[in-house]
Order: C-alpha cells, then structure tokens, then sequence
C-alpha cells in the first residue's frame, strides 16, 4: 500500500533553491501529522548532490542517478520521477512551485492520470485526510481543496508558504540511496540560461520606490506617478502588465520574473498584489498601498493603505510630500 | 502551419467577487467576462507566427455559451476557425479532465503547434497545457516568451527566475504555453469584425463530462484572513487619506 511522503530537492547546477529547503519544510510538517516518514529525492547525474539534502531529518535520500540528468530538460526529468514514484509508492509528492517544477510536474502527474494540486499556501491534517489551501483569483481568494482516488497525491507549494529554517536537521545524516533510473528520449535540447545584456537601472539600491499597476490605464497617466516620484526624490517601477504593454521597460519590473527589492518606502499604486509581485517587493520597510479594491490582496502586506481613487490620492500626495520636504 | 490556440474565458479582473450560497464557488449570476490574460497573447503569437509562415490558426474554447464572445473576439482579430467544446461545467472538472477533454476535440486536427496561456487567472492551476502535451505525445516548453519557428526545429525561449533566460530546441509537432507580454496585441479592425462573421465556429459536446476523475475538489472557498495591520487612511475620502499619508510618512514611518 502506498504509504510516506517524498519531497522533489530541486536544483540548478548543483545548488539547492531556497524553495527546496520550504518543501522539505511543507513535507516534515505533513509527515508529522500523517504519522508518515519523508523521502527526499534528488535528480542528477551521481550520488554526491545528494548528501547536502540528507543533513536534513529525512527516513533517506534517494539520489536518482541517469547522465542524461545533467541539465534539466521536462522529457529526462519526468521519466526519471516517474521511476522513482512508481518503485517508493508514496502517498504524497511535495515539490516546490517553481518555474522548473511548473514545467514537468503537470506531464508527471499525467502519467498517473491526474493533476497536480498547484501551488498550495497551506495544508491540514484532519482524520487522516489532507486539506490544500491554494490561492485562487489571483490571490483574491483561498480555496480549500480535497483529494480523492488513488494515490499518489502530487503538491506543489508556494514560495513563502513555509520558512525554509523551519525545515529541520537531522540528529544524523540521512542514508543516501543511489538508484540508476530509466530516461527514454529527451526531445528537446536547451542552450545554457543566461541574463539579458546589464540592466539599465537597478532599483535594489534605491531607498524609495513608487510602482504603479493596471489601475494607472494609461501610459499618458504615467506622468502623474513620475511627479509624485520626483517629490520624493524616488524611483519610479511597475507590475507587470505595464512593462508588458510597454509603458515602461522591462528593467523596471517588480516580481519573480522582474527586479527583487527591499526600499525603505515601496508605494503600491492601482496594483493588486499577484503572488509574482509580491516576492518582488514583500520586504521593503513600509508599504503603502493605494487601491480602489478594499479586497485586493495588496493589503494583506501593507503597513499603510488608502482604498480609494488614484487619480484623487496621487495629486495631493504629490503636493504634501512637496510642502514637507520644503 | 496549423496552429491551435486554447483561449479559456474567466471573470473580468476588476470584478467585485462574491461567494455563492454554497460556499463552494464565486458567484457568476452578475459577472461580467473576459479572455484569460495570457491566452491574448498566445492567440497573437499564433497570429504572428502564421503572417510569417503561412498556414492556419484555430481557436479552442471550452465552456458555457458565454465563451463564443471570447472566440468571436478571437476571430476578429484575425484566427480563421474555432472549436467551442460546450458544456455548463466544463470549467469545474480539473486539469487533468480539461486536458482529456481538449485532446479529443482537437486530435484530428493535428495541429504542428499548440499555443496555450501560461495560466488560468481564476482557477490558477499552470497545467492544462502540459498536461495536453503529455496526452497527445507532443515535446512541449512553458512560459516562453520568444518563437522562432523558422527552422525545421522550432526553437523557443523560456522565461526562467529572477531575470534569466533559455533557450530550448525541441521538434515539431509541440506544445508552447505563453508568458504574457511576448509581443504587442492587436485590436480587432472594422474590416475583421465584418470578416468574422462568416468564419466557421464548431460547436462539439464531449462524450462525458462529469466531474468523475476531476482528482481535486474545491470544499469551500473564503477571502484570506489578513495576517497584516494595515492602517487604513481617509475612511473611504482620498484625498484626506492622502494628506494624512504624507503626515505618516514623515512622522512615524520618517521615511520622507
Ligand atoms: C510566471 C509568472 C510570472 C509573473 N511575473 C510577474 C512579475 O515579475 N511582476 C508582476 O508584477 N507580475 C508578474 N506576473 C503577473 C501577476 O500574476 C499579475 O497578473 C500582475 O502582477 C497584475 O498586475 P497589476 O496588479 O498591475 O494588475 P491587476 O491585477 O489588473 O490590478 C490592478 C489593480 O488596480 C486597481 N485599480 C484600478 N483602477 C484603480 C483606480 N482608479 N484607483 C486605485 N486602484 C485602481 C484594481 O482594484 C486592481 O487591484 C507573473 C505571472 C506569472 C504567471
Ligand atoms: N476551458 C478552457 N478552454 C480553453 N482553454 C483552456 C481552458 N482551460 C484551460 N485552458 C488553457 O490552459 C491554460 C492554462 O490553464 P490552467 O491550467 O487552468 O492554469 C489557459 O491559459 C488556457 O490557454
């Protein structure tokens, strides 16, 4: 009977991801309340990856092994996991929610006949059965969500979900298990990832920011949210439907796929606070938040918020800030 | 070249949400519609891709009769056919069923690409299309971002954490999930809503769709406890909010 709880150590290159370290996290948390021991597995090319993993407190680490694991790719890695899934039989499957993870998990999860429950934020143990709580809406709104059918149950969590530091060490290195896997043929062929020629303005270093969102719906109404940086001697970014649209350039992107920065002020203007915008800018000192929407999720991580029109907020913030700043 | 666009219709993004009676669901009595916001721009990539080489772009939407504004919308812009998979419940099966469901209505097509968004903006679920891809035995990449598709490889690139990038070579038949702002969208000319009119819109039903095999269920949903004390400025007047914002700025966060 498929018992135990394998957690995905994701890697790029050899290094771990913060993110693993919260899955191991999610994945000893569930482990404890089902009464169930936890597996990690580690995908690459020899045994040596996986001792960084087995320092945590871990029944073992599998390490599946296959030279066509040196570099990611959604064809190598999903029959390697589906090897490893079939031959542990476990309950669960906890993965981080990453770009990497987001690209092979669902063709995993298919080869069982079933999706991923994606992206979760929180999960309960009651009477045996796991409740996931995913975020839906865009962060608007929490969904409890249940499983039924046969096992496995294949969880992605959110970046953030859990603490990586609350995943805990073992007293003793975990055993690493060395399993050679099948991988049939690997379709496609990636090129080494790269970053985009320097960015132009880095904003990890500026004190204030002022992003602006959708809610601006104009590129011409930019020049308001430029007045009220210049005030503040701050710098002006954005979501990124605006850097889609090409309002403002890309360099000036908040979020996971955009700039990460921590201001001493960070102001949130018509931006309704995604996930992906979140990371970007969750640990700046404070934020204010600016949105018609008493609901939008933005709120959640504000110190300071004014629900109301921008196009009332910004003028005389504009004009406040002036009469202060002398 | 035949290029399948899915293109899902979901609740406007600035739509006041409520929670139905049972709990389970928003409430769809009064909302209004829009297309998902990544499809748009999968459709334009598609669109694109054909004004370079040629071929043909067909739009799937599954889901109610509401969908067809999305799929008119589509055809306007300038996609030559659609499927529409109808069905009332169609949106609550779950990936895994959505994509079965999809395969079966577009097997026969045999497209040599599928384009779908990167993600759902209501359910969130970033799978559909992979999943598809695994069903039809087809290479696929996700959040891509550029397709060059003029070789005999298709070659694409993908958006990867924090400002990084890949490129992937893969063979055709494939599928490629769309990251939003791969390129421009168009509107939809005069000349093109005139034009859609007389293009083909098939209507199938699929053999089953009950939500047997959906795997996860949603039991309730709810609005997110707040975990921050956000101090609210202004009770509800702007521009008092705004002048006691600035007095805050400076006094107690001595930020400015
Ligand atoms: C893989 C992936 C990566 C992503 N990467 C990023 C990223 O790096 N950065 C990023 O930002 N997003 C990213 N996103 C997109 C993200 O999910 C959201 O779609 C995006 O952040 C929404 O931007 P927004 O808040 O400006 O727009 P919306 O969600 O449309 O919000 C607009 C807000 O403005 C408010 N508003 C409207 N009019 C007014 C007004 N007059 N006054 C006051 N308020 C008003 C509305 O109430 C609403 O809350 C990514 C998504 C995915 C799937
Ligand atoms: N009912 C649907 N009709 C058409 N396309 C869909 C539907 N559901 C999902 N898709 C496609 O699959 C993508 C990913 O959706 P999801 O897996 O729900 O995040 C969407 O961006 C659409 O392109």
């Amino acid at each position: 009977m498929a018992n135990g709880i394998l957690v995905f150590a994701e890697h790029r290159d050899g290094v771990f991801g913060k993110t693993s370290f919260e899955a191991v996290a999610a994945a000893q948390q569930l482990g404890a309340e089902l009464g169930q021991s936890v597996t990690a597995v580690v995908l690459s090319t020899d045994a040596g990856l996986a001792q960084e993993v087995a320092a945590y407190d871990l029944s073992r680490v599998v390490s599946a092994e296959n030279p066509k694991l040196s570099e990611y790719t959604p064809d190598a890695y999903t029959d390697a996991m589906e090897r490893v899934v079939r031959s542990l039989d476990p309950a669960y499957v906890i993965m981080p929610h990453t770009y990497l993870v987001r690209d092979f998990a669902p063709k995993l999860a298919a080869r069982f006949a079933r999706s991923v429950v994606s992206d979760c934020i929180r999960a309960s143990v009651e009477g045996g059965a796991v409740t996931f709580a995913r975020r839906i809406f865009l962060g608007k709104i929490d969904a409890d969500v249940q499983t039924d059918g046969e096992p496995p149950v294949f969880a992605t969590f959110q970046s953030g979900a859990y603490r990586s530091e609350q995943a805990r060490r073992g007293a003793s290195s975990a055993q690493v298990e060395s399993m050679t896997v099948e991988v049939g043929e690997v379709r496609m062929k990636p090129e080494p990832a790269f970053q985009e020629v320097k960015q132009a303005v880095d904003l990890t270093k500026a004190d204030t920011i002022v992003a602006v969102g959708r809610g601006i719906k104009s590129q011409e109404n930019l020049a308001l949210v430029e007045q009220l940086a210049a005030a503040l001697g701050g710098d002006i970014a954005a979501s990124r439907p605006i850097c889609d649209a090409g309002w403002l350039p890309i360099d000036r992107q908040i979020g996971s796929s955009g700039q990460t920065v921590a201001p001493k002020l960070y102001i949130a203007l018509g931006i309704s606070g995604a996930i992906q915008h979140l990371v970007g800018m969750k640990n700046s000192s404070t934020i204010v938040a600016v949105n018609k929407d008493p609901e939008a999720p933005i709120f959640d991580i504000a110190d300071y918020g004014i629900v109301g029109d921008l196009f009332e907020v910004i003028p005389v913030l504009t004009e406040e800030v002036k009469k202060l700043k002398g | 070249m035949k290029i399948i666009v899915l293109m899902k219709q979901v609740a406007n993004k600035d739509a006041i949400l409520r929670i139905n009676k049972e709990g389970n669901w928003i409430e769809e009595g009064d909302l209004t519609f829009e297309v998902n916001e990544s499809d748009g721009y999968a459709l334009e990539e598609a669109l694109r891709t054909k004004e370079k080489h040629g071929g043909e772009v067909v739009v799937c939407s599954m889901g109610p009769q509401r969908v067809k504004s999305v799929i008119k919308d589509a055809l306007a812009r300038g996609a030559d056919r659609a499927i529409h998979i109808v069905g009332d419940n169609l949106a609550h099966v779950g990936p895994y069923r959505a994509a079965q469901i999809i395969a079966e209505a577009i097997r026969p097509e045999q497209p040599d690409l599928i384009f779908t968004g990167l993600q759902s903006d209501d359910y969130g679920f970033a799978q559909t299309g992979v999943i598809l891809a695994e069903i039809l035995s087809l290479p696929h990449a996700t959040i891509v971002i550029e397709v060059d598709a003029s070789g005999e490889q298709l070659r694409v690139k993908r958006e990867l954490e924090n400002g990084w990038y890949q490129w992937y070579t893969m063979p055709r038949p494939a599928l490629l999930t769309i990251q939003s702002g791969i390129s421009q969208i168009r509107y939809a000319s005069l000349k093109g809503i005139m034009a859609a009119k007389k293009k083909e819109i098939k209507e199938v039903q699929p053999a089953e769709a009950s939500q047997a095999g959906a795997h996860q269920r949603i039991n309730k949903i709810y609005f997110p406890q707040k975990t921050k004390q956000t101090q609210f400025l202004g009770d509800g007047n702007a521009k008092a909010g705004a002048t006691q914002l600035a007095e805050k700025l400076r006094n107690e966060a001595r930020v400015i």
